[in-house]
């Protein structure tokens, strides 16, 4: 076996260092360091090997980095922790004292050794066993050098809530052509919805629409609404969007928004469900989602037009366009774009109350849910504010159901994390809107935030009634006169210790947070991954919350997870300036660890194309050969395992340096170095 | 500086000793005090509970009086000994300063009996007035027997700090221990300072009243006290006058002299035991005369 | 309407029974008074009750309340959603002893012990409170006894409600009360001021004034 390879010091003998970390009790209180040290120090090719409390502070890389200098080593070794921790510390230390990153190696003896074995022996001599595999693996590193990609400072944006709304403000203001995609005809989300703010009641529309205009106003942004992302190739820094745009049958760029064809279209009455209003109230089949929608576009409803059904309408929408901009005949187009990086801010919906029958939504008229609500409260929505039942009289009595498909292992397992806060300022705006009499039933009251506290304790002061306890049905069936007509709230209230059953007029049920239905489909499309209850996967919940495990794909807002909007919004602003961090580096550094086709041995089988998880491998017809993107590359390994020919290797996982390993791990390999002696050697613990 | 002494009913029946060594005490201390003319109940725990817009006008017929009363003071000190006089009175004074309207109301009733009420009257409690205005050095200057050696678990009681008092801190007061340790004694460090003894509901809950006693005599037995020093009459008679039921209850032998902080002060002070009062206890404080008589202190 | 189930349970001691009872335990919003708690809160000091998060640093602060029926905080809840009959009915506002321990404690700043009082005067003007129960009998002849003769003698006070309430009791303390009556701390003598007739008008001025607001 070839055991002289490459060095950076022009001898071709490996000089190996080794170093043990105590980790303070964590491995010296399971693993003799000493007796490992010492072995260690009786293998081939181990110059140096010595034990340190803390390998990571800073005296335990300055020892590597004088080693180095002093006896010209030319391969590190280091047993500590896990190398997800600390591979890049030492790294680091290895090259900043002139060697090549790659000819460090690390072994992990703390998760894999001392955190997880009870007898003392067995972990010493495991630990012995990795670290003789590990100096057997080193003989045969080779350096390797870092590769740079060229970041494209154009970013895209997937979704207009106020999420995406201020991350592509923030970044169109640093100077970054950004493209806002939304796919509704409208930007503005879940927010647009709303009435009031809590816990300062600002008007969301006031606080709202002129962040909204400002995105439509904005030289460096590109608006598409309407539209959805099909398709995304590429890598962090050179990803290739291709967008579609459906056709709202009205030219965006003639239209001005006055609304003249609405009223001219030939249905005198609405009689369609206004999507925007949850169906409490209609529209026309050609319409505008709200009065402060952006862009001012109006849109047709193919559905329900006359037109598309029976080609029979006298098309009054279009005689009466005088900017012609009503055009029947537009049909969906693809546009591509070429962005560096993305920001998805694609939300969340409510849960579903009807999957909770118990309380009766969609079954009883005078149930209703938090959104809905919203939309009542609204000066301009379906009631013009006036909280009303279906009948159109004043409630006397509200209930508010929070914890509605929240924190119930039957829908979802989450605290939806808004619903107290909303439910407190819904039964402020019913209070004031109706001067009813108010009731919260609630499991627990969770108002973390600044001002939130106090504004359960205003609440409270305003004589809403809490009851602690989860409510089990709502009915219909009287017990007592009183109850007659009305829904019956059945709840312990825990408090007091007794069963109450609480007439009212008016139930609101406080619906939890969810993911989209199709947030799986989007994460594959950007290969990021979903938590278990199908929110966007951070790359890590404290040190990296609105990065993904796919470099240049960030998220923020509700879809990460249940949020409220000062936390969408800095979330937003935080993935903004993740963005612009890597916009302004200009390129960015790879990892080597990437695979690479032997020309001469493929066979062009293309099985590997397929294998591929990072669409990294492509068929090249002229060579008729497999090539790899490295760039694009994860080194996974996956087509090195699969190639029928043995014709791909991968960088640091050469079949040489796995067999080394192996061979270390069962039985030293029995590999006689010239000067394989113990005498001499510098040997040393701390 | 002349103070107003507003005795209340129980310092003139069941704690007539508190009264008698509080005077002494103000007396060879120099304080020059005159007892309320034609005082009333102040309104107590009970009076609240019927009526509460009577209890208020009940307290501040006294604090008109005292007004009247001093007229040519330069202010109007009102030392009220009673934790219930004491607190009711405060009590008063606070609630008709913040309610502008009910203190119309009392305003213009005292009137008609020829009253004129301005709420500006302080209200005093002894420990104040012997710490604040006569002092630490005046009081150990003017000790005769120091109560060195002797064990003293000062219990303070629940009204005489909350909630109203401004003058000691109202977890964990102090004053009393101060005052006492200005007269040499040893000051026991424990919890129970401000714990209900059980209040009047000795003489209506007895099941309920005499556990809470019991607590406060147990953890002075077991921090070592001699003797336990209190500043309010139902503490006193609480603690004293039923340790005989709560030892047969609680089968236990926590027989401890329970004194008022005046009387020992007053033994300090070289005041004769008999103008103190100490005849009236139900038993002889015998922990107090050993280290009074010079005796080396034994603890039993 | 069937009587509530809560207002039974009113006992002090632990009355454990041998046989197994059936009893309705929910409670219709018609047997509640949705008043009540307005009543308490408008009642002086009573305007941060609904402040109340339901902590229970009230109940752990009292000294008595595991005597009680309903502890403090339960209490505060009961008025907040008009358990009227069961609140006034409580042992609970008559163990209180006014230490004001909840009161100084309430991170609300809730006077608790001033609520008490509120619910002791409700009790008893609308005659919730047992005409036996020592505690609200001792209430009300201290008030009698003050707003005739203008101070409160212990001796005839204790002698009357022991009489009232439970003789046996008066017996029971026969032995104390000749102990103290010869180191001269009691008497059977009714104390009175001088001026108690310009008092008692003073007093029941207040209560026309009352009148005249309500």
């Amino acid at each position: 076996m070839n055991i002289f390879m490459y060095n950076n010091n022009g001898t071709n003998i490996p000089n190996i260092g080794f170093y043990i970390c105590h980790c303070g009790h964590n491995i010296a209180g399971m693993v003799d360091v000493t007796d490992v040290q010492k072995y260690a120090a009786s293998l081939p090719g181990v110059t140096v090997s010595r034990d340190y409390k803390y390998m990571c502070s800073d005296p335990g890389q300055e020892l590597i980095q004088k080693d180095i200098k002093e006896f010209g080593l030319n391969r590190i070794v280091v047993a500590s922790c896990s190398p997800l921790l600390h591979e890049h510390t030492f790294r680091v230390a290895t090259e900043k004292a002139g060697l090549n990153p790659y000819f460090f190696h690390m072994v992990n003896i703390r998760e894999n050794v001392s955190w997880v074995t009870q007898d003392f022996k067995e972990a010493t001599k495991k630990a012995k066993d990795l670290v003789r595999a590990a100096i057997s693996r080193v003989f045969f590193h080779k350096p390797l050098i870092k590769k740079e990609v060229p970041i494209n400072p154009d970013v895209l944006v997937l979704g207009g809530g106020i999420a995406g709304i201020h991350a592509a403000l923030t970044i169109a203001n640093a100077g970054k052509k950004v493209y806002l995609v939304e796919r509704e005809a409208t930007i503005g989300g879940h927010m647009a919805m709303f009435d009031k703010t809590f816990p300062t009641l600002d008007c969301a529309a006031c606080i709202l629409t002129p962040k909204m205009s400002a995105v439509k106003s904005h030289p460096n942004i590109t608006l598409w609404t309407y539209s959805e992302v099909e398709k995304i190739e590429g890598f962090v820094g050179n990803y290739k969007a291709t967008v579609l745009r459906k056709p709202r049958y009205v030219i965006e760029e003639l239209c001005v928004g006055c609304m003249d064809c609405i009223d001219a279209c030939i249905y005198k009455e609405a009689k369609y469900s206004d999507e925007f209003n949850l169906g409490l109230s209609m529209r026309k089949p050609i319409y505008i989602p709200f009065p402060q929608a952006t862009p001012q576009v109006v849109l047709i409803d193919p559905e329900t037009c006359i037109d598309f059904k029976s080609h029979r309408c006298k098309k009054t929408c279009i005689d009466i366009c005088d900017r012609e901009a009503i055009d029947l005949k537009q049909t969906a187009k693809y546009d591509e774009i070429n962005v560096g990086t993305v920001i998805l801010t694609t939300g969340f919906k409510t849960f579903d109350a009807k999957r909770a029958p118990q309380y009766g939504y969609g079954k009883f008229p005078n149930v209703f849910t938090s959104l809905e609500l919203e939309r009542m409260v609204n000066a301009s929505g379906p009631t013009s504010g006036e909280v009303i039942t279906r009948d159109g009289k004043k409630p006397a009595k509200v209930g508010i159901v929070h914890c509605v498909g929240s924190r119930d292992e039957k829908s979802n397992k989450w605290c939806s994390k808004v619903c107290c806060m909303y439910s407190l300022k819904l039964a402020h705006l019913i209070k004031e809107h109706t001067d009813a009499e108010v009731y919260n039933f609630y499991i627990d009251m969770r108002t973390p935030g600044k001002g939130y506290e106090e504004f359960y304790d205003k609440l409270m002061n305003e004589g809403v009634n809490f009851i602690r306890g989860r409510v089990a049905e709502i009915t219909d069936w009287a017990l007592v006169a009183e109850e007659e007509n009305k829904l019956t709230i059945r709840v312990e209230d825990t408090l007091v210790g007794v069963v109450r059953r609480i007439p009212v007029d008016m139930v609101v049920l406080s619906v939890g947070l969810e993911p989209r239905e199709d947030a799986s489909d989007i994460s594959r499309m950007f290969n990021i991954s979903c938590s278990n209850e199908g929110f966007f996967l951070e790359r890590h919940p404290k040190l990296a919350p609105v990065s993904t495990f796919t470099d240049g794909i960030f998220i923020a807002g509700a879809c990460q997870g249940p949020k409220d909007i000062p936390e969408s919004v800095a979330q937003a602003g935080a993935a903004a300036a993740e963005a612009l961090s890597l916009i302004c580096a200009g390129t960015i550094e790879l990892e080597p660890n990437t695979a690479s086709i032997i020309e001469e041995f493929c066979s062009g089988c293309k099985s590997c194309i397929t294998l591929c998880p990072y669409t990294a491998i492509l068929y090249n017809e002229d060579t008729k050969k497999a090539c790899i993107n490295e760039v694009l590359c994860k080194g996974c390994g996956t087509c090195v395992a699969s190639c029928p020919s043995g014709s791909i290797i991968q960088n640091m996982f050469e079949d040489e340096q796995i067999y080394g390993e192996i061979e270390g791990l069962l039985k030293f390999a029995g590999i006689e170095l010239a000067d394989n002696k113990t005498e001499g050697k510098e040997i040393e613990h701390a | 500086m002349k103070y107003i002494y507003y005795p209340g009913c129980s310092l003139k029946s069941t704690g007539r000793l508190y009264e008698e060594s509080l005077l002494a005490v103000f007396r060879v201390l120099k304080i020059d005090y005159v007892e309320l003319n034609d005082w009333n109940c102040c309104g107590a725990t009970a009076y609240m509970a019927i009526d509460e817009n009577q209890a208020y006008v009940l307290a501040a017929r006294n604090l008109a009086i005292a007004e009247e009363q001093l007229k040519d003071e330069k202010e109007v000190n009102i030392v009220a000994p009673c934790s219930a006089c004491y607190m009711i009175l405060l009590k008063t004074q606070k609630f008709l300063k913040e309610n502008p309207a009910e203190q119309k109301k009392v305003k213009l009733a005292l009137k008609e009996s020829g009253l004129t009420y301005t709420g500006n009257a302080k209200i005093r409690h002894p420990l104040d007035v012997l710490v604040n205005d006569i002092g630490e050095k005046e009081i150990s200057k003017a000790v005769k027997n120091p109560l060195t050696n002797l064990n003293v678990a000062a219990y303070y009681g629940c009204q005489t700090v909350r909630p109203y008092s401004t003058f000691d801190d109202q977890r964990n007061p102090v004053f009393m221990d101060r005052l006492l340790k200005a007269a040499g004694a040893n000051i026991v460090d424990w919890s129970m300072k401000t714990r209900c003894c059980g209040s009047s509901l000795t003489g209506t809950i007895q099941e309920v009243a005499l556990p809470l006693s019991y607590v406060i005599l147990h953890e002075a037995k077991k921090r070592r006290a001699d003797v336990i020093t209190t500043a309010c009459s139902l503490c006193q008679f609480n603690l004293e006058c039923y340790q005989n039921d709560i030892d047969k209850k609680f089968k236990t032998d926590l027989k401890i002299d329970v004194v008022y902080f005046t009387q020992l002060l007053g033994l300090a002070l070289g005041i004769d035991h008999v103008e103190l009062g100490i005849q009236r206890l139900f038993a002889k404080p015998v922990n107090i005369f050993k280290i009074l008589k010079g005796d080396e202190h034994i603890y039993v | 309407m069937e009587k509530s189930i809560l207002a039974e349970s009113f006992a002090l001691d632990n009355t454990a029974k041998d046989i197994v009872e059936i009893r309705r335990r929910i409670k219709y919003e018609n047997e509640l008074d949705k008043n009540f708690r307005k009543q308490i809160a408008e009642s002086a000091h009573g305007e941060k009750l609904y402040g109340c998060i339901q902590c229970g640093t009230c109940s752990a602060a009292c000294p008595v309340s595991h005597y009680m029926d309903y502890t403090p905080r339960k209490i505060i809840q009961m008025v907040r959603e008009g358990f009227k009959n069961e609140v006034l009915k409580s042992s609970t506002v008559w163990l209180c002893a006014s230490c004001y321990a909840c009161t100084v404690e309430c991170p609300k700043g809730i006077k608790i012990t001033d609520v008490m009082y509120a619910l002791k005067r409700e009790a008893i003007s609308g005659g919730y409170h047992s005409k036996k129960f020592p505690a609200s009998v001792l209430a009300s002849n201290f008030f009698t006894q003050v707003l005739n003769n203008g101070r409160n003698s212990e001796g005839p006070l204790l002698l009357k409600m022991y009489l009232k309430t439970n003789p046996f009791m008066l017996i029971k303390n026969m032995k104390l009360g000749f102990k103290l009556w010869l180191r001269g701390r009691i008497s059977m003598k009714t104390e009175r001021i001088k001026n108690k007739k310009s008092l008692k008008k003073l007093l029941q001025s207040m209560e026309n004034v009352k009148e005249v607001n309500a």
